[in-house]
């Protein structure tokens, strides 16, 4: 018997009862069973509308950077709260992200500069397309990278594998794999025990193929669901999730994960970057992209706390549609650009460096003349995590067309 | 998975590019395509076309719909809903909106009578000016009076920085609530029924009403919230949270349309136009300004000529803030200003999303260079006192007189406004933007995947008719792709649509719907409240998901055992209905 069973779809669980605690039942199988090892956890965060990476990792060893942002730059490392938190003597980190430094300095944050799509489309809606269908330029792509980069199960499946916190399934997540979209766990439930009886029979039984599929998906996953709602939830090791949406979904995935359901890859996504105007506020150092960073670095390292020695098995990945131009326009905010940064964190990722080729931000150096040049595929980031943190090895149906991913050497 | 020939040779060919993929795949995804095909070839029959009129031009069949547009006859009854104002109004639905003044207000009016907590402030620290008119007057200096003496407190260090967290906070009121009510009435308010306590409010004379509202503690007041009637919620709100009165009276307004007006098409068209050229309620002055801008800029011209509601969107307020061209000027103003630390300058926002989301589309054929462009003709379209709901203004100092290149037009050097209406003629005007609109139209009213041909007619209508929207629906509502078994129930219901048609399918009575519009934005789409100007999907695939249909089943129960307030349902109804799958279809 392997731990697995516990959550395997529908009716397995019944046998157990749903009383019993997945939690105690697995930690001891995991510790006799060598050979059937903890599932590997891959955690992605969408920065949606173009984050500004140049002010999130500061190239403060670059001047251009200092002409071209007169009002935007952040000032060079000084020790002091409103200037670049130094990483490496040339990039530091956004005052608002001085929460992920102690992961940064425990080499388990591992940074990507000039990282992205290579399409050059600057609509939101594309990008954010392509980055999700993991098929840039190419509009047909019907799933989701995430999706496809599910290792092929080597038995039964938990009905909670693949989930996103919202009221929404991302791109990223669609596919001939379930996935699910969980607003809120204590909520994933059908309020009334005799309606929900005939709904679970109605959809069973619908010929409507969209909706047969989804509610199947949904009713087991409800039935596994129950034994997580039966507890609080209480984070561990002092951590506090900021109260807002990201912070906590992050909460929510951080539970799922601890609960031992089964989950291999969770997403949940933060908006509110697209910063045409009042980018900052009376400095550079705080504003409107300093507070959305605020709640982004402490959701994040709430979970890293909270998660504590679980993050073995875990590696979290940010992305966003494109960059932004590396020039301030005239509102005090940057329009669409293109290359940006991306973020790694985990306890099997080789953190406390900066990766990627530093392109510069010479005139000539530039995108079309304007924005932060791309110098590593983002695919190459995902497709490492894909391979080596997943186990998925078939990168080509995860990246179609795309043959030759260079990885960075972000998991040694 | 339906798919049109079409994508179908766009898949086809895709997994001959990539290896990886299935081989097997392209002849099955080719043949449902053609099994798709075939469908939009065969025909409905009579019952089956007019459920079909019902579920896709309005927001669901009330009980006895179908019998009565049997009655009146399919032709005629299509035709009455392309021409809206030969349709006399539920005079029912005109009394529920009376109340919700904010809907005829001038953005200016709404933000003095509604103020933000940031306008406030902004009067009490003397940069904006008191309204001339008296009550208003008084109404805001009471405001003042509130504020600054929480702000002394903080200062004194009495209270902590309470203003800035809740500067709405409660003032010692002038009367307690032991001046104004005798003993029992005080029992019934404390510690009495929510009916009892309803009855109490609604027997009390205005005045007397007033001094209690007054008197009672700020969250007290919102308890009181749910179980009161209308007049009275609206006094709660605009005591504990006036700029709230703004939202609420769009969302009731909103729901009750769709739920209750005679002129179904209009409504779904208002939703639609809506949420093509869509604005967000949460970005500063949009506050105030966006019930002028849907009624305004959208309402009128929903079956009217693109053009027009195309330009009445490009100056209007709320969406020159919304995507900040009110603050896109020439490049070279501030070039030679030693002042100005800031120097100002172009915003391309508007000019990509015009393009992109308003008119030619994604792949419309247009370049950054473009979108520069457009932006270099929008420079000067600005707003009279954005921060205080003023009027559409084109300030010449502003513009960018340079001469422009537009999709290969020349604008001459030397221009003013009319650099951008020319530029709103090239979009309005261009094959994409037909092609976009009518392919935009026939999802939400056809079907996710509109067959070729059907878009190719109504594009054709588009251009012929100088963009007649109505000529354009006409199209659509003649052609046989509409009236197909293609077409049948292949849309499901947006949050709103699934809403709003369950209320009316079970013949509901809705007092408010403030409860209502929450439920549309559990289940996903918070009205007004679309941050990103793509506005929401009409894709099925972006509606059909665990969350959304654990939301649809919660929600039936909830609406069917009467547990949605300002909702009543007359008899007892099975939530089985509402939450069944053929419900979430439409």
């Amino acid at each position: 018997m392997t731990s697995r069973r516990v959550f395997l779809k529908g009716s397995a669980l019944a046998m157990f009862g749903v009383g019993a605690l997945p939690t105690w039942l697995s930690r001891s199988v995991y510790a006799d069973d060598g050979s059937d090892r903890r599932k590997k956890i891959l955690v992605a965060i969408f920065q949606r509308g173009a984050v500004d990476g140049l002010n999130m990792v500061v190239p403060f060893g670059e001047q251009r950077y200092y002409e071209l942002r007169p009002s935007l730059a952040i000032p060079r490392p000084d020790g002091t709260p409103t200037s670049a938190v130094d990483l490496d003597g040339f990039f530091g980190l956004h005052p608002s992200l001085a929460p992920l430094k102690p992961m940064f300095d425990a080499q388990q944050l591992a940074i990507v500069d000039a990282v992205g799509s290579p399409d050059p489309t600057r609509s939101h809606f594309d990008a954010q397309d392509y980055m999700e269908s993991g098929t840039p330029g190419f509009k047909a792509t019907s799933d989701g990278w995430m999706n496809r980069a599910l290792p092929k199960p080597d038995g039964p499946v938990s009905a909670l594998r693949a989930v996103s916190l919202g009221s929404s399934l991302p791109r990223s997540l669609r596919g001939r794999n379930d996935a699910l979209a969980v607003n809120n766990l204590n909520d994933f439930q059908v309020r009334d025990p005799k309606a929900a009886a005939a709904f679970e029979s109605m959809y069973e039984h619908t010929r409507d193929s969209a909706l047969n599929g989804t509610g199947k998906e949904t009713f087991s996953a409800v039935k596994i669901m129950q034994s997580i709602q039966k507890q609080t939830y209480t984070p561990a090791n002092g951590a506090k999730y900021p109260g807002g949406r990201f912070g906590q979904s992050l909460q929510q995935i951080a539970r799922l994960i601890k609960a031992d359901v089964g989950l291999e890859v969770a997403f949940a996504d933060i908006g509110g970057w697209d910063t045409h105007v009042n980018e900052v506020g009376a400095q550079p150092a705080v504003g409107q992209l300093a507070n959305n960073l605020s709640d982004f670095a402490q959701s994040l390292a709430a979970f890293y706390q909270d998660l504590g020695d679980r993050m073995a098995d875990v590696a979290v990945v940010t992305m966003s549609e494109f960059g932004r131009t590396a020039k301030e326009n005239g509102n005090r905010g940057t329009d669409h650009g293109h290359a940006n940064v991306m973020f790694v964190m985990g306890g099997g990722i080789r953190g406390g460096k900066v990766y990627g080729d530093w392109p510069g931000l010479a005139e000539e150096q530039l995108n079309e003349g304007r924005d932060l040049a791309l110098t590593t595929d983002f695919r190459d980031v995902l497709g490492e995590l894909v391979s080596k943190h997943l186990g998925n090895p078939n990168l080509k149906a995860v990246f179609p067309g795309y043959e030759n991913p260079k990885f960075r050497g972000l998991i040694g | 998975m339906r798919l049109p020939a079409f994508l179908a040779i766009g898949l086809a060919s895709f997994f001959l590019i990539l290896p990886a993929a299935s081989s097997a795949k392209p002849s099955k995804e080719a043949e449902e395509a053609k099994r798709q095909a075939k469908l939009y070839q065969k025909k409905l029959s009579k019952d089956q076309q007019i459920v079909h009129a019902l579920d896709r031009l309005t927001f669901g069949p009330k009980p006895g719909d179908i019998a009565r547009v049997k009655k009146m006859g399919l032709k005629k009854w299509l035709d009455l809903q392309l021409h809206p104002d030969r349709i006399p109004e539920n005079p029912d639905l005109e009394a529920k909106l009376q109340p919700l003044e904010s809907l005829r207000m001038t953005p200016m009016e709404a933000g003095q009578h509604y103020p933000t907590p940031q306008m406030i402030r902004a009067i009490a620290a003397g940069r904006q000016p008191l309204p001339e008119d008296p009550v208003l007057r008084a109404s805001i200096q009471r405001w003042i009076a509130r504020y600054k003496i929480k702000k002394e407190e903080a200062a004194s260090g009495k209270g902590t920085s309470a203003i800035d967290a809740n500067p709405n906070a409660d003032l010692e009121p002038a009367k307690t609530l032991e001046d104004v009510l005798n003993t029992s009435e005080l029992q019934t308010l404390r510690n009495g029924k929510p009916d009892q306590k309803r009855e109490l409010l609604e027997s009390m004379p205005a005045d007397k009403l007033e001094d209690v509202l007054v008197a009672l503690p700020r969250g007290q007041r919102q308890q009181l919230f749910n179980n009161s009637p209308v007049d009275v919620q609206r006094r709660i709100m605009v005591l504990n949270s006036p700029q709230q009165v703004v939202a609420y009276d769009l969302l009731e307004a909103k729901l009750l349309r769709a739920i209750e007006s005679n002129r179904q098409l209009a409504e779904e068209l208002d939703d639609f136009w809506f949420n093509h050229f869509n604005v967000y309620y949460d970005k500063g002055s949009d506050r105030f300004l966006i019930p002028d801008y849907e009624r305004e800029a959208i309402r009128p011209h929903v079956l009217g000529t693109f053009r027009d509601l195309l330009e009445a969107t490009a100056k209007s307020p709320a969406m020159l803030f919304y995507l900040d061209n009110f603050q896109s000027v020439r490049p070279d103003i501030d070039a030679n200003s030693k002042n100005r630390k800031v120097k100002r300058g172009l915003n391309e926002n508007y000019g990509r999303e015009l393009m992109e989301l308003h008119t030619l589309g994604v792949n419309g054929g247009y370049t950054q260079h473009d979108v520069t462009e457009v932006a270099r003709c929008f420079t000067g379209w600005t707003i009279q006192d954005p921060r205080r709901g003023g009027a559409f203004f084109y300030d010449h100092k502003l513009h960018d007189k340079g001469e422009k290149v537009v999709l290969g037009h020349v604008i001459p050097a030397g221009g003013g406004i009319e650099d951008g209406e020319k530029v709103l003629d090239i979009l309005a005007t261009h094959p994409s933007t037909a092609k976009f609109i009518s392919t935009e139209l026939a999802q939400r009213f056809v079907a996710d995947n509109p067959p070729p041909a059907l878009i190719d007619k109504m594009s054709k209508t588009f251009l012929d008719s100088g963009g007649d929207i109505r000529q354009v629906m006409k199209t659509m509502l003649d052609s046989k792709e509409f009236w197909s078994q293609g077409a049948y129930r292949a849309k499901v219901k947006t949050p709103f649509e699934m809403v709003a048609s369950s209320v009316r399918a079970l013949d509901a009575n809705v007092t408010d719907a403030w409860a209502l519009a929450n439920q549309v934005g559990n289940l996903g789409e918070p009205l007004y409240r679309k941050q990103e100007p793509t506005g929401y999907s009409n894709l099925n695939s972006d509606w059909v998901n665990s969350a959304a249909l654990l939301g649809r089943m919660n929600f039936a129960v909830q609406v069917t055992k009467n547990q949605v307030p300002g909702v009543k349902v007359a008899a007892s109804q099975p939530a089985e209905m509402i939450g069944s799958p053929d419900f979430q279809r439409r």
